[in-house]
């Protein structure tokens, strides 16, 4: 703060000190009132019994005015240090929030789920690796497993074959916007919703009944018996893969397009003038020009369905053979209650995604944006 | 120039085969469009029938499929929306020939949890990512390059591993089953790619841009909140919409940090799963209910299509 040389001469050594004084109990006072106002709605939207209108009102206006308004005072105690001080501590109002969270609600996380796998079901006794034998050897485990790498390979093939082949031939017609925006709109869909709308398409009634889901109205059509669609093993699984096929293709179909429309237009005249065929133009000028956006978008869906827990859980619960990772881990968590089990389960998952996050890193050093 | 090289060859070709080209790829072009246009319906029509049903009444839901609703539009009706959104009771006749009164659901009350917990869990982690892309982009301090690898390295890292430690945390202090609870968590697994992201719109913003408003003796706090964030519109709307997706459609953060309240501050996504579980048939009610759970990302992709595609491709990375 500048202050009046002038003015400062004129007030005696107690004036000063009394100022100065005033100023600091000033400046503590306002972090302090905005803590309390802040804790008060803490508080009111714990215990509160108001409409529920008003407490979504309250929430959002105390959520998003809390962490604004903490910044705020921050900022205002930072410009009260000397100059220094505040050159210093400036960059930390900046980023130091974001580092406090990500420290507590990822780095941190993930070497206390490690230490947390070594330990019994309420984390005092040191097991050693018993967690991980049981998650390498028991059945349901073990069904897990071979259900999770079904969902890595045919949820993302499919994925990836089904929107490249629609973004092929969405480029060759002429509603390609409106084709493209009903593959795509599924993604916004939740996974629970389309939990709701598959199992109405899959839904079974015993022989002689109207059949009210649509596949079972079409086999029922044709002679056969009606099938009871998510207790058939092992296709229950593919049945499940199937909506996230449905799900996720308009997300594939989107980036692979954007990819083949920078194929240069010469470049597929000169193929046809030569007599190309239109499969061997794909085949052979398409495909090997989009290959690293095929690469990025596998991924993507990949690391998604390593990562698949709601629809499994909505659909059957796991049951019927169905269990991937994600739910086991759920499942050990809260309904089991075994905190050794579910880290130990966390940390495999993580090993499975390192290869990407080495990726990331090796990406992002070449970069040099520093 | 390619068209006009091979609309030269068609000619040294003769005027007969030109036609039989042309002709063979306006075929092509129609095979291509059928084969398209039935995707487009295969693909709509889970959509469509869970849409029809939820206008149907219950006894016809269970007494003939939904395709066969067009024979007689009178009898769609919104009954089942009002008992899934207030609460309105419903009747029907059961397997023994009794009628029986049910209660409908409270999805109102759901549909206001899902919009608290969504709007501060959209807002909070732009505006602390925003600031923290600042820092990284513009100002000077030690471990800068470090802290930024780390949050590169964090980016797909699965948010299982932080359920159970972040779990035992919130219910050692009280956080679990709370509004302000379930926001950190979102905040949290949301801050890494949005740092990520706005870091690497912010870095591009010219640096006489910023020299400028530093000339003139604004902070960087000043700077930041004048320049920067009207800047970075255009990015901060693409991540918002990503997140709001997610937050909207999460169910697994849902139900491990806000089972601790109990019914009464269930989100959509948990309510319609208990749906499906108590009320495995009522199809009346599980579509509507469905329906209601789909309303608000559906009309954000219908509005805003283009930054709906923009915000989804470039959040795809989510860990």
């Amino acid at each position: 703060m500048p202050e009046n040389p002038l003015i400062k001469d004129q007030l005696s050594p107690v004036q000063q000190a009394m100022m100065g004084v005033l100023r600091a109990a000033v400046a503590l006072f306002i972090p302090l009132a905005t803590f309390a106002g802040l804790y008060g709605g803490f508080i009111f939207l714990r215990d509160s019994g108001a409409p529920q209108l008003i407490i979504t009102a309250v929430a959002i206006v105390w959520g998003v005015g809390g962490v604004a308004a903490l910044y705020l005072v921050v900022n205002y105690l930072i410009q009260k240090l000397p100059s220094a001080w505040e050159k210093r501590l400036t960059p930390f109002l900046f980023v130091g929030p974001a580092i406090a969270i990500l420290t507590w609600y990822l780095f941190l996380p993930t070497f206390r789920s490690l230490y947390l796998s070594f330990f019994d079901k309420f984390s005092r006794a040191f097991v050693g690796l018993e967690n991980y034998a049981y998650v390498f050897t028991d059945r349901t485990m073990l069904t897990a497993f071979v259900n999770n790498v079904y969902w890595l390979v045919f949820g993302t093939g499919f994925c990836v074959v089904f929107g490249l082949l629609i973004a092929l031939l969405a480029d060759r017609v002429s509603f390609e916007k409106t084709a493209k925006s009903l593959i795509f709109l599924p993604m916004a869909i939740s996974f629970v919703g389309a939990g709701v709308i598959w199992k109405f398409m899959y839904a079974f009634r015993p022989e002689g009944t109207a059949q009210i889901g649509l596949l079972n109205a079409l086999v029922t059509m044709f002679g056969s018996d009606p099938v009871n669609w998510l207790t058939l093993r092992p296709w229950n699984t593919f049945f499940l893969i199937a909506i996230l096929v449905w799900l996720q293709t308009g997300f594939a179909m989107v980036i692979l397009s954007a990819a083949i429309k920078q194929v240069p237009a010469a470049l597929l005249e000169a193929a046809r003038i030569d007599g190309a065929k239109e499969l061997r133009i794909v085949f052979q000028i398409i495909i090997p020009y989009i290959k690293s956006t095929i690469v990025t978008v596998s991924t993507t869906i990949l690391l998604l369905t390593l990562k698949v827990f709601d629809i499994v859980f909505a659909m059957t619960n796991g049951l019927f053979g169905t269990e991937v990772l994600a739910s086991q881990q759920y499942k050990q968590m809260f309904k089991f209650l075994h905190y050794g089990r579910g880290s130990a389960i966390s940390i495999v998952i993580l090993i499975a995604v390192t290869p990407v996050i080495w990726y990331n890193l090796r990406q992002f050093g070449k970069r040099e944006v520093f | 120039m390619a068209d006009a090289a091979a609309v030269t060859l068609h000619k040294a070709a003769g005027p007969g085969k030109k036609k039989s080209y042309a002709s063979a790829r306006k075929r092509q072009k129609i095979v291509i469009s059928i084969i398209l246009l039935v995707i487009c319906i295969v693909w709509t029509l889970p959509t469509i029938g869970v849409l029809i049903t939820s206008f149907r009444d219950r006894d016809e839901v269970s007494r003939s499929g939904w395709w066969t609703a067009g024979s007689d539009l009178s009898a769609l009706t919104f009954e089942n929306y009002k008992q899934v959104l207030g609460g309105k009771p419903f009747k029907y006749t059961n397997a023994s020939g009794d009628v029986v009164t049910e209660r409908g659901d409270n999805m109102m009350g759901a549909f206001l949890n899902s919009l608290t917990v969504t709007v501060p869990s959209v807002i909070i982690p732009i505006l602390i990512a925003a600031f923290a892309a600042y820092g990284f982009a513009w100002l000077d301090f030690p471990g800068r390059k470090v802290l930024f690898v780390a949050i590169v390295a964090i980016l797909v890292v699965p948010l299982q591993i932080a359920l159970i430690p972040i779990l035992r945390d919130y219910q050692r202090i009280g956080l679990n089953g709370t509004f302000l609870g379930i926001w950190m968590a979102h905040t949290g697994f949301g801050l890494p790619l949005a740092t990520y992201l706005l870091f690497n719109y912010i870095s591009t913003i010219p640096r006489s841009t910023l020299e400028s408003a530093f000339i003139d003796g604004a902070s960087h706090f000043t700077t930041f909140v004048r320049l920067v964030l009207p800047l970075s519109v255009p990015a901060l709307a693409s991540f918002a919409i990503f997140q709001f997706i997610w937050v909207w459609n999460d169910l697994l953060v849902a139900l491990v940090f806000m089972s601790g309240s109990g019914e009464k501050y269930q989100v959509m996504t948990q309510r319609l799963l208990n749906m499906i579980g108590t009320r495995g048939q009522d199809w009346h009610l599980l579509t509507a209910g469905a329906f209601i759970s789909l309303i608000l990302p559906l009309i954000t992709f219908f509005s805003l299509q283009r930054y709906f595609v923009r915000g989804l491709m470039a959040g795809s990375v989510k860990g």
